[in-house]
């Protein structure tokens, strides 16, 4: 089959709306927001702070703890009941391997370092958001690292390779294949790679380096973000 | 516990003022309710009052009426206190502080008859509407019992049913139907510290607190909902005394509406 064009109308290389802001919740030690399209998440990143129960703490380095959470009407479907699932789960777990090469956790012995990220609306792509507000809630939160995330989807959709699946993508009749990606642009290297589909091998590399692309625009906008907050306040100082 | 902090909130209460310069019965601003906050929930809200910011989500599902109210809907209210929004919170499932937050809003919309609980019911004894409203805290700087009320309306003012056919809903399709509402409560949170009542308490204030009462307000003044919480006991004229204040205040988060 061919996909001649994208359904919301969409270039194949071009991602949904971006919006990225850091600074957003004031108790927290770093946060900030991350949008694609419809897909909205919240980030906050509490720590270094004293892990407890005290078995748990290592004193070579400290720990990354992430957690991933729909709220229970993000969903465009029923109500996600409050809790958690397998699902939310595996994606907190990924996230955390998506962030932990960035984080010098080495520089917080016996600490732990909590990332929380919460989901107000959702539309395909949320993990990805998740880890693009995370890696700035980092950044925000003032910890020593060596690189910032992006993360985006790739895929096919039927003959086509496109970037940023939304939701009509994602639920096509057609053969689609999903694989969102976590990229680390400074070292080069992928943190996240999961795939649902079916694909020929050089589509797969065709597609992963469209998403590489598409993860240096974002951290552009990353970078802008953090910059953005500084940049404010200092107007305000000098007023 | 926090015995300098109390002597200093005192102190300057006795000179009527509050750590951040507002006067005792003065809500901090803004006083901002954003309707339609999140595309995903039937209705939603976000409001802020200072540095506070909740969201609140309608979702609409279909329950069987209970036994004892046959031709009934019903609504269901939760709150999370989410690990995001403050240091002192933390994961798992609801604590004490979140269920007492989640039943005294549920109070506030039930009593006050906010709802038209009949006009949910679409078969009798087999199939009635459930509202449910869900409270998420983005950012916890204090009082989050009136901000998640005002959110909590807020969000049931914004909310559209969605398209109900051959017994299955289509979340995806919202109709122009609003919801049956013929009242609007406001909850007000008064805090009594030393010999002085306060609103709006921030974070501190409600550290150094002996008593609270969050009084429900209906749009004729009469009360709807109590709740005193706080380990101390209060006096009946202060009772009288925090009403009076929460009248008071509650035309100030009306206005916001």
């Amino acid at each position: 089959m061919v996909y001649a064009r994208r359904l919301d109308g969409r270039k194949f290389d071009e991602m949904r709306q971006i919006e990225a802001k850091v600074g957003i919740i004031k108790r927290a030690d770093g946060s900030a927001m991350f949008r694609f399209g419809n897909t909205i998440a919240y980030a906050a990143v509490y720590g270094p702070r004293n892990l407890y129960p005290k078995f748990l703490q290592d004193p070579s380095k400290g720990i990354l703890r992430c957690h991933y959470n729909m709220m229970p009407f993000s969903s465009a479907g029923e109500r996600v009941r409050p809790g958690g699932s397998r699902r939310s789960k595996e994606i907190s777990m990924v996230t955390k391997n998506a962030l932990l090469p960035i984080v010098n956790l080495e520089e917080y012995p016996n600490s732990v370092v909590d990332v929380f990220i919460e989901l107000p609306q959702t539309e395909a792509g949320s993990r990805c958001a998740g880890i693009c507000a995370a890696s700035m809630a980092l950044a925000d939160a003032g910890l020593i690292m060596k690189d910032l995330v992006a993360a985006v989807s790739v895929g096919r959709v039927d003959d086509r390779v496109v970037v940023d699946l939304d939701y009509s993508e994602e639920s096509y009749s057609g053969i689609v294949a999903d694989i969102p990606i976590a990229y680390l642009p400074t070292l080069d290297k992928l943190t996240l790679l999961q795939m649902d589909g079916i694909v020929p091998k050089e589509t797969l590399m065709e597609a992963l380096k469209l998403g590489l692309k598409a993860c240096m625009k974002i951290n552009e906008l990353q970078k802008k973000a953090l910059k953005q907050k500084y940049i404010t306040e200092g107007v305000e100082d000098a007023q | 516990m926090h015995n300098e902090l109390k002597s200093q909130v005192l102190k300057l209460l006795a000179s009527g003022l509050r750590l951040d310069g507002r006067k005792a019965t003065e809500y901090r601003k803004p006083i901002k309710v954003e309707y339609g906050f999140t595309k995903t929930a039937e209705g939603s809200a976000k409001v802020t009052i200072g540095d506070t910011e909740v969201i609140a989500g309608v979702k609409l599902e279909i329950m069987t009426p209970y036994p004892d109210t046959p031709d009934q809907g019903s609504i269901m209210v939760g709150a999370e206190l989410l690990p995001l929004s403050s240091p002192e919170f933390e994961l798992g499932p609801p604590g004490n502080q979140a269920i007492e937050l989640a039943r005294v809003v549920d109070r506030g919309i039930r009593e006050s008859k906010a709802i038209d609980f009949k006009a949910l019911c679409i078969e009798p004894g087999v199939k009635a509407w459930m509202v449910v409203i869900d409270l998420c805290t983005i950012n916890d700087a204090g009082n989050l019992f009136d901000v998640c009320a005002l959110a909590a309306l807020a969000a049931l003012k914004n909310a559209k049913f969605p398209k109900y056919e051959d017994g299955k809903i289509d979340y995806r399709t919202k109709t122009s139907e609003e919801l049956p509402l013929q009242e609007e409560p406001i909850s007000v949170t008064v805090l009594k510290i030393g010999n002085h009542f306060i609103v709006d308490p921030d974070n501190e204030e409600e550290l150094v607190a002996e008593a609270r009462l969050t009084v429900a307000i209906m749009s004729d003044g009469s009360l709807c909902a109590l709740q005193k919480g706080g380990e101390f006991a209060i006096k009946l004229e202060d009772v009288n005394q925090m009403i009076g204040i929460a009248s008071d205040g509650s035309k100030a988060l009306r206005e916001a509406l």
